[in-house]
């Protein structure tokens, strides 16, 4: 009896310490897999998708068919032959042109952060053979927005493009003109459009691809004066966002409003193409705009 | 090399207004409007309407006149003495159609050789479900596109408010001219607090670090000239303003006039490539 009872004590201060052993190992194991369950959530559909998973579907969620806005460096990669590009302009960056408070810090913190020197990338390379300049937004940086740096980027990159006699392609995805730069963001719009105005008087193709979103100051300039423009499915494009609009006009606006589709219908865009046809859609217009036989 | 500055402007500069007052001022409904502009500066003002594509657009007037004995196109925007003209205007914000109608006008003042003068005053491009319907952006973009190269000379003169790209659209321009309390920027200090601070009601503290007056737009380069204004602001001596107006405009026309056009043209890029040339 006395043995008995000694004998259920001593399994019930085994079973107690297998628990808390097992306990603190179930802890310790979900600490450590913490990183492996960091992912990105689908905003349309919740589900969650790793890194690696999102680059190899082209940042479209796997689930739902959601874009993901798209890293620069992975657009470019994405669009031209082999993935293979030389950058452009990588060395200009924005200075702090109305003296704005924080925003050089800020500018200082997004560059560490992104590994973006401002909210786009220039590149040339090859797309199905055919040579062209890229200019590609990249919206983890202040929103894709256009400042001097950015202004300066598209500038140089069309004026590039006219003098080498290039294809100007433009992956737009913006939320308009940078507040932080004041009124040199706004005169970005005007330097911006003039230079693809003289790639156009000089024979040059422009294409514009948007992307979501595309708006204010980006839409009002160079992203509207495309030979060709390109929409990705589902994108927000328009000039004032949707809730300036909804306040001025005190009602809700209906599904659909300002996205691709509804662009395409209102005339203000030649195609919706999907993501993973893009590379293939711009091999094609690249191929229709070698020089013709007509003459000049 | 910057043209030189109206008289008057060193006094200006010492009166020592803050900007919020210079956005008060600028947005005064007293203050004189495009008609005032058109019917004093010019003779003979013949209004034209419509875009051709689909209607007219009343915040945007555009037409033929005079300026000392030279035929000229005269542009800007319309904003009203009162609540009711106002609405008429839509508050000097402009539809799609007021853009395309300025682009036709300012395409004609080139085939017939007439300078283009602008007046801006807009808080921006009116936000609407059908001005975006019918590409309030790309309106404004092909103003943008068509001036930079537009083969005769532009002055663009800021009288109130320049308010975004709904402003910026009528200012692609040889020479920009400011009234010394009129403002200029890339959105109204409202938006611009929204935007930044999610609180329009920080727009007084927006207005102090958005850089938008005559004078801060004069140092960066972008602005060429200031008219000065009477104390209390232009309504309180219209004629004053006119006449600064009048000579400057005929000065800058008398040399621009004389430019060949691939300068004026390169002049013009230049003038807007060099602002936050990095
Ligand atoms: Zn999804």
């Amino acid at each position: 009896m006395d043995n008995n009872q000694n004998m259920a004590k001593e399994s019930e201060i085994f079973e107690s310490r297998k628990m808390k052993l097992n306990l603190l190992k179930a802890f310790r194991d979900a600490t450590a897999r913490k990183p492996k369950i960091e992912g990105v959530e689908c905003p349309a559909c919740g589900a969650k998708t790793d890194d690696a998973e999102l680059q190899n579907s082209m940042y479209i969620c796997e689930h739902c068919g959601h874009y993901f806005p798209m890293p620069a460096d992975k657009r470019l990669q994405s669009i031209y032959d082999d993935g293979e590009h030389e950058l452009l302009f990588a060395d200009i960056e924005a200075k702090n042109p109305i003296g704005f408070p924080g925003y050089k810090v800020k500018l200082g913190e997004l560059k560490a952060k992104t590994g973006l020197d401002d909210a786009c990338v220039c590149a040339k390379g090859k797309i199905g053979g055919h040579r062209a300049v890229a200019v590609v937004f990249d919206t983890r940086f202040l929103m894709g927005s256009m400042g001097t740096a950015v202004g300066e980027k598209v500038t140089r990159a069309a004026e590039y493009a006219a003098e080498a006699k290039l294809p100007l392609i433009v992956f737009a995805s913006s939320g308009g003109a940078r507040m932080q730069e004041g009124i040199f963001s706004l005169m970005q719009m005007a330097k911006t459009s003039a230079a693809v105005k003289r790639h156009s008087d000089n024979g040059g193709l422009f294409i514009s691809v948007l992307s979501h979103p595309t708006t204010g100051g980006v839409t009002a300039s160079f992203a509207s004066l495309g030979d060709i423009i390109l929409a990705e499915p589902k994108a927000l494009i328009g000039f004032a966002g949707p809730r300036v609009i909804e306040q001025t006009i005190g009602e809700k606006l209906p599904d659909g409003f300002q996205l691709s589709e509804f662009q395409l219908e209102h005339g203000f865009a030649d195609a919706v193409i999907e993501r993973k046809q893009l590379r293939e859609t711009l091999a094609q217009l690249l191929k229709l705009h070698r020089k013709g036989g007509a003459r000049r | 090399m910057r043209p030189i500055l109206p008289r008057g402007l060193f006094q200006a500069k010492e009166k020592n207004i803050t900007p919020r007052e210079r956005v008060l001022m600028a947005r005064s409904p007293q203050r004189p409007n495009f008609k005032f502009y058109s019917e004093n500066l010019f003779e003979g003002f013949f209004e034209v309407h419509g875009d051709r594509q689909y209607g007219d657009d009343s915040a945007i007037s555009c037409g033929i006149a005079l300026f000392e004995g030279i035929p000229v196109t005269v542009a800007g925007h319309v904003k009203g003495r009162d609540l009711e003209e106002n609405v008429a205007v839509r508050f000097g914000m402009p539809n799609p159609e007021g853009y395309r109608k300025f682009r036709r006008a300012a395409l004609q003042a080139e085939k017939f050789h007439r300078p283009l003068i602008t007046f801006i005053d807009t808080p921006g491009a009116y936000p609407g479900k059908e001005a975006e319907a019918r590409g309030q952006g790309e309106a404004i973009a092909n103003c943008l596109y068509t001036l930079s190269n537009l083969k005769t000379p532009v002055i663009a003169i800021v009288t109130g408010e320049g308010g975004s790209g709904g402003a910026l659209a009528l200012g692609v321009a040889d020479r920009i001219i400011m009234l010394e309390n009129a403002v200029y920027s890339i959105l109204s200090p409202e938006g611009f607090a929204t935007i930044l601070w999610k609180d329009a009601k920080r727009s007084d503290e927006a207005c102090e670090v958005m850089k938008l007056t005559a004078h801060d737009l004069y140092e960066f380069g972008i602005t060429d000239e200031i008219i000065p204004e009477p104390d209390g602001g232009a309504e309180n001596d219209p004629q004053m303003i006119i006449a600064a107006l009048r000579e400057v405009i005929a000065e800058e026309l008398r040399v621009l006039m004389e430019k060949d056009t691939d300068t004026l043209i390169d002049e013009r890029y230049e003038k807007f490539r060099k602002i936050g040339r990095i």
